[in-house]
């Protein structure tokens, strides 16, 4: 008995003092190896009588589940310890900027502005149209009521190629090719490149409008009207006051200029509508029958209405942009502040 | 047009204030731009007379004055060389305030008292310039205030006219608008007729009646055109913007902006023989007022003599027949110039005038007797002398003529959407100075003679929207047949496109389509389409591709410490080809710096492959055509890192690395790498059609394909595409080698053949026999050799 007792206090302090897996392991064989001092134990009991055997097996039993026991739970803390020790040397500072699985770069301020308002007029079934650049006098002027020597070419600073075309000055020889090419009803939108030789702090010589154009049986003024109010309020996302000054472009009539209150100040007056209150948008109006004669629509079976607006203009309005000439330069301080899904 | 507000009130008393004038006209599509303030809100400021004028005993530029102000005289003490006594000046009296700053106190100047100051017009805001004491006119009536003498306090109204309303470029046109837009109705400027005091005249031909159907003239002899101009002429004038310059061209401006009629005054003893109005002969030369010399044509309408052009008609008088100091007897001109015949001749010699500016726009046809009438009045008023009699010489057939515009009741409801009583639009068409008759479906109206935007049916109906109010009509959105938009699968959108770039981490960037020719030279070799009038030489050629812009937004960064670059743009690119100009989308991508954007780890640069794979994974969003990449040179780019990309067997464009030399041209120091391709390729997908799946094992072999340094993946990727057997499904590079244990100049590619039959489990004498055929095939094609 007194053996037994001495091996397993020689046991649990080996145990203890074992201070790596390994020293537990050389344990564990010193004691229950094959070998072992208990496995020993437990062989010498042949030499017990059959009366003793089963107390003696018991006691060595105990003994050997006391052993066991101390080695499991003295593993479990060397295995713990280890992967602690471990954790500690793999520590990271969580503070360093991350390893993005993404990030995106982002889409110029005009592309932006032109996307939300291709999707605010697709929204009232209205399909993207596009076209050349350099254009034909025919398309850029005459069509649009615009014969050679109207003044209102002296409102348009043309860009002109030694064979006579154009840049474009207006998105609207698109709703030409449209007219031409489409029978009514028609319901477009065209963005685009414009170009206006004027180069200014409030001009630059490239910019970008959209216009758009519907011809069907039926359409009035008071349609153009709920149009524009209707997208301004949408584009702007407030509730805006708008009103429409009559105006004059030769493709239109009645024509109107759009005001709409400005979104700086809420019509109080400030320095960006120059105190009065109010923002110039847009222009539009009702298709002029000259036009439809252009483009071989009967103006007696049909009416219509188109509208143009500067992009540059309407973005700067609505992320507060101060300076036209920014859009141009490509500065990255610039670009990239315009981010978000459009 | 500049108008001020006291004029316009002589003709229409509207009781509006400025800010309601600007409103009315604004909103009737007459907009005004500025209210101009035409003097300084002066008070207590009267006409004074000087009486007596004595030297300051201590100042020899100093005058002490006695200046009676209607009650009393005051002791004055002013500087200004031109005060003597027996002048009308304006007195600005103790108490007085000239500005918001200046305030007139009893004031002693070098020991003399001084009770208030004696005025010059710069000092009361009624000129620009210094020019002593502002003389007033003998008549002017000592005591009254001056802003009583001056019609003050006025503003001028600065209204930007559309070019459809040339009627309006005078107070008449305005003031009959007012009348149209306010409660105030409006009254012409009454005209009488002057009879004819001598029997002086000169002959008018009209040799081109379609450009000129009228002419108005009339020799008014023994003026004295020294005669200063009467201050309230002066005053209107200068309100309008126009400056003093001598009676008789004061007089006709005058008339010009009380009326709208430009008129024209030769000195009669410069004409020889009589008038004659033509076309210009090829090659005439004029010299005009302001001292050019200018070569006309034939297309260039002149007033002659029967020697001589002697001014452009409708734009600008000649130097030689102007009035002069001399000038004894003045033939008055006043004509209607057809608009077609004048617009644009102005602009050709590079002139503005006023006369061309409304003449371009169309003057009233009935106003040339009136404003001759008028200037006649005016000028022997101001000047003597006696007027001959009025010379109308007119072509009936050339003139224009009032239209008959049929304007359907149907029509207007419809397109206003709201019916509107009759006698509410027969009221406002005759306001407008229409002769109005009601016919069963609507109107018939003659326009009038002033308004030549007035032609057709809709402009009948702009005419009632704009002054019934565009904000009063009613508002609505278009009722129209919905209609399901065609979808076609297999074209990408641009915006997809973008949006893949953008998530690759790349900023779209907008450039200007036209470009520096010299910039554009170093990636063409071909010139661009040029400019006839570029804005500047470095804007003056059209884009042929993408990089010249792309190369200049990523310059104007790494000038500013920018050491990353990821930019695209899209957008039209211009190449002149045989059959005509190309005028596609293209679409430019330009990468430089660090691949990714990590900071704190070690980052590789960015390189050829990384640009490769973002065109790569454009095509692989929709599945249609793979990208191919052929070696080739390109005059912009490296040798040797330079790819044609090929789709479909079409090239659409180059990617490769921007040639070191042009790299440091453009002091640009990292590699930079760019591509730029023809847009619709990119965006041209395909509808996917299944295929069935193998439900058989696939196996894979893998290999090392040693192979001389010059032959490229391609080529082996090729080689192995042409064994052409469904059964080898893949081909997957996994290394690329080089290194002694193969030996000099080659290299090995090691890759792994994926095998998979479609209707078995494939055995390993298959396979081996299909290995075989494929290394075989390397060899003898390629002179491989195959390490398994």
């Amino acid at each position: 008995m007194e053996e037994l007792q001495q091996i397993l206090e020689a046991a649990l302090a080996s145990v203890e003092r074992a201070e790596t897996l390994q020293a537990l392991d050389a344990v564990r064989v010193d004691f229950l190896g094959k070998k072992g001092q208990i496995s020993q134990l437990m062989k010498g009991l042949g030499h017990l009588s059959a009366e003793e055997r089963p107390h003696a097996g018991a006691q060595i039993n105990a003994i050997r589940d006391q052993v066991i026991t101390a080695l499991e739970s003295k593993r479990d803390a060397l295995e713990t310890a280890a992967e602690v020790a471990l954790l500690a040397r793999d520590a990271i500072d969580v503070t360093l900027p991350s390893r993005p699985a993404h990030h995106p770069g982002g889409l110029h301020p005009v592309t932006r502005t032109l996307e939300r308002l291709n999707a605010l007029f697709a929204s009232l079934g209205y399909t993207v149209a596009t076209g050349p650049e350099i254009e034909d006098d025919w398309h850029n002027f005459e069509a649009l009521n615009i014969p050679a020597h109207h003044p209102a070419r002296a409102m348009h600073d043309t860009f002109y190629f030694a064979d006579g075309r154009v840049l474009r000055t207006h998105t609207s020889p698109v709703q030409i090719r449209t007219m031409v090419s489409q029978t009514p009803p028609i319901r477009i939108v065209a963005p685009g490149r414009v170009y206006r030789c004027d180069h200014d702090l409030t001009h630059t010589p490239m910019f970008h409008q959209i216009e758009g154009l519907v011809v069907d049986r039926d359409i009035s003024f008071s349609d153009l009207k709920g149009t524009i109010v209707t997208f301004l309020n949408r584009f702007f996302e407030q509730d805006l006051d708008v009103r429409f000054r009559p105006s004059y472009f030769p493709f239109t009539e009645p024509s109107a200029e759009v005001d709409v209150q400005c979104v700086m100040c809420a019509g109080q007056g400030c320095r960006v509508c120059k105190q009065t209150g109010w923002l110039e948008v847009m222009g539009c109006g009702m298709v002029h029958p000259n036009v439809f004669e252009q483009t071989g629509i009967d103006t007696d079976e049909f009416t219509g209405f188109a509208f143009g607006m500067g992009i540059e203009r309407l973005a700067m309005l609505r992320y507060g942009i101060g300076d036209l000439r920014l859009f141009y330069e490509n500065d990255i301080q610039f670009l990239n502040q315009f981010h978000g899904s459009v | 047009m500049k108008a001020s507000i006291a004029w316009l009130k002589s003709l229409t008393p509207t009781t509006l204030d400025a800010q309601g004038l600007v409103s009315s006209l604004t909103m009737a599509g007459l907009e005004v731009d500025a209210v101009v303030s035409i003097a300084h809100p002066f008070t207590d400021v009267v006409v004074a007379e000087v009486r007596r004028v004595e030297a300051h005993p201590e100042a020899d530029k100093l005058h002490v004055c006695q200046v009676f102000d209607g009650v009393r005289e005051w002791q004055v003490v002013c500087g200004a060389p031109n005060v003597r006594v027996g002048l009308k000046a304006p007195l600005a009296r103790v108490g007085a305030q000239l500005t918001e700053s200046v305030h007139i106190h009893t004031a002693m100047l070098r020991g003399v008292e001084s009770h208030g100051m004696l005025c010059g017009a710069d000092e009361l805001g009624l000129a620009e310039e210094r020019a002593g004491l502002m003389e007033l006119p003998g008549d002017a009536p000592v005591g009254s205030t001056l802003q009583a003498y001056l019609s003050l306090p006025d503003h001028a109204l600065d209204v930007d006219l559309t070019p459809n309303r040339g009627d309006c470029l005078s107070i008449t046109g305005l003031a009959r608008e007012l009348g149209v837009l306010t409660d105030a109705s409006f009254t012409p400027v009454s005209i009488v007729p002057v009879a004819a005091t001598s029997t002086a005249q000169l002959p008018v031909q009209l040799e081109a009646p379609s450009g000129c159907p009228k002419y108005v003239g009339r020799v008014i002899e023994h003026v004295d055109v020294t005669r200063a101009t009467p201050l309230w002429m002066v005053e209107r004038l200068r309100r309008s913007g126009i400056r003093s310059i001598d009676a008789v061209v004061d007089i006709t401006n005058y008339v010009m902006l009380e009326l709208g009629q430009p008129m024209h005054a030769f000195d009669r003893e410069q004409l020889t023989d009589g008038i004659v109005v033509r076309f210009a002969h090829p090659d005439e030369t004029l010299v005009l007022l302001d001292g050019r010399t200018v070569v006309l044509n034939e297309d260039v309408l002149v007033i002659a003599d029967h020697q001589k052009p002697l001014a452009l008609a409708g734009v600008m008088g000649g130097e030689h027949s102007g009035i002069q100091a001399a000038t004894r007897h003045v033939f008055l001109e006043s004509a209607f110039f057809d608009p077609i015949t004048i617009a644009g001749r102005a602009r050709r010699f590079g002139l503005h005038t006023d006369a061309s500016q409304r003449f371009e726009r169309g003057v009233d046809w009935a106003l040339a007797e009136q404003a001759l009438e008028r200037a006649t009045a005016l000028l022997i008023d101001v000047c003597g002398g006696n007027a001959g009699p009025t010379i109308v010489t007119e072509s009936p057939t050339h003139q224009p003529t009032r239209p008959t515009i049929r304007l359907r009741r149907a029509r207007l409801a419809q397109q206003l959407a709201l019916g509107l009583p009759d006698p509410e639009v027969t009221a406002i068409l005759e306001s407008l100075g229409m002769m109005v008759t009601q016919t069963s479906e609507g109107w018939l109206c003659e326009a009038p003679s002033w308004r030549f935007d007035l032609g057709i049916e809709q402009d009948l109906v702009e005419e009632v929207a704009r002054v019934y109010g565009y904000n009063r009509l009613p508002t609505s959105l278009p009722a129209q047949a919905i209609s399901m938009a065609a979808q076609p699968e297999a074209v990408m959108s641009v915006r997809r496109l973008k949006q893949f770039l953008v998530d690759a981490d790349c900023q779209e960037v907008v450039t200007y389509s036209f470009v520096d020719p010299a910039l554009q030279a170093m990636f063409e070799q071909e010139p661009g389409v040029r400019l006839a009038n570029p804005i500047a030489s470095n804007m003056a050629e059209m884009r042929r591709s993408m990089l010249p812009g792309l190369l200049e937004a990523c310059r104007f960064n790494v000038n500013r410490q920018v050491g990353r670059i990821r930019f695209f743009e899209t957008g039209q690119c211009f190449v002149p080809e045989a059959d005509g100009l190309n005028q596609s989308e293209r679409l430019g991508i330009v990468l430089m710096g660090a691949a990714d954007r990590t900071s704190w780890e070690a980052s590789r640069p960015v390189d050829f492959f990384d640009l490769k794979g973002l065109l790569d994974g454009i095509v692989a969003l929709h599945g249609g055509a793979q990208l191919q990449y052929a070696e080739a040179n390109h005059c912009a780019m490296a040798p040797g890192q330079t790819a044609q990309v090929v789709c479909q067997g079409q090239p659409i464009g180059w990617v490769g690395r921007l040639h070191p030399r042009l790299a440091r041209a453009l002091d640009l120091v990292k590699p930079v790498y760019l591509a730029d391709l023809s847009l619709s390729p990119l965006l041209t997908g395909a509808v996917t059609t299944f295929e069935m799946i193998s439900r058989y094992p696939s196996v894979k072999r893998d290999i090392a394909v040693v192979v001389p340094e010059d032959t490229s993946w391609g080529g082996v990727q090729a080689c192995l595409e042409s064994v052409h057997d469904e059964r080898l499904r893949a081909i997957e590079l996994f290394d690329v080698y080089r290194g002694d244990s193969i030996g000099k100049e080659l290299k090995s590619f090691a890759l792994s053949l994926t095998f998979q039959a479609k209707d078995s489990t494939l055995d390993e004498s298959e396979i081996a026999g299909l290995m075989v055929m494929i290394m075989t095939r390397l060899k003898t094609e390629l002179g491989a050799t195959i390490r398994e």
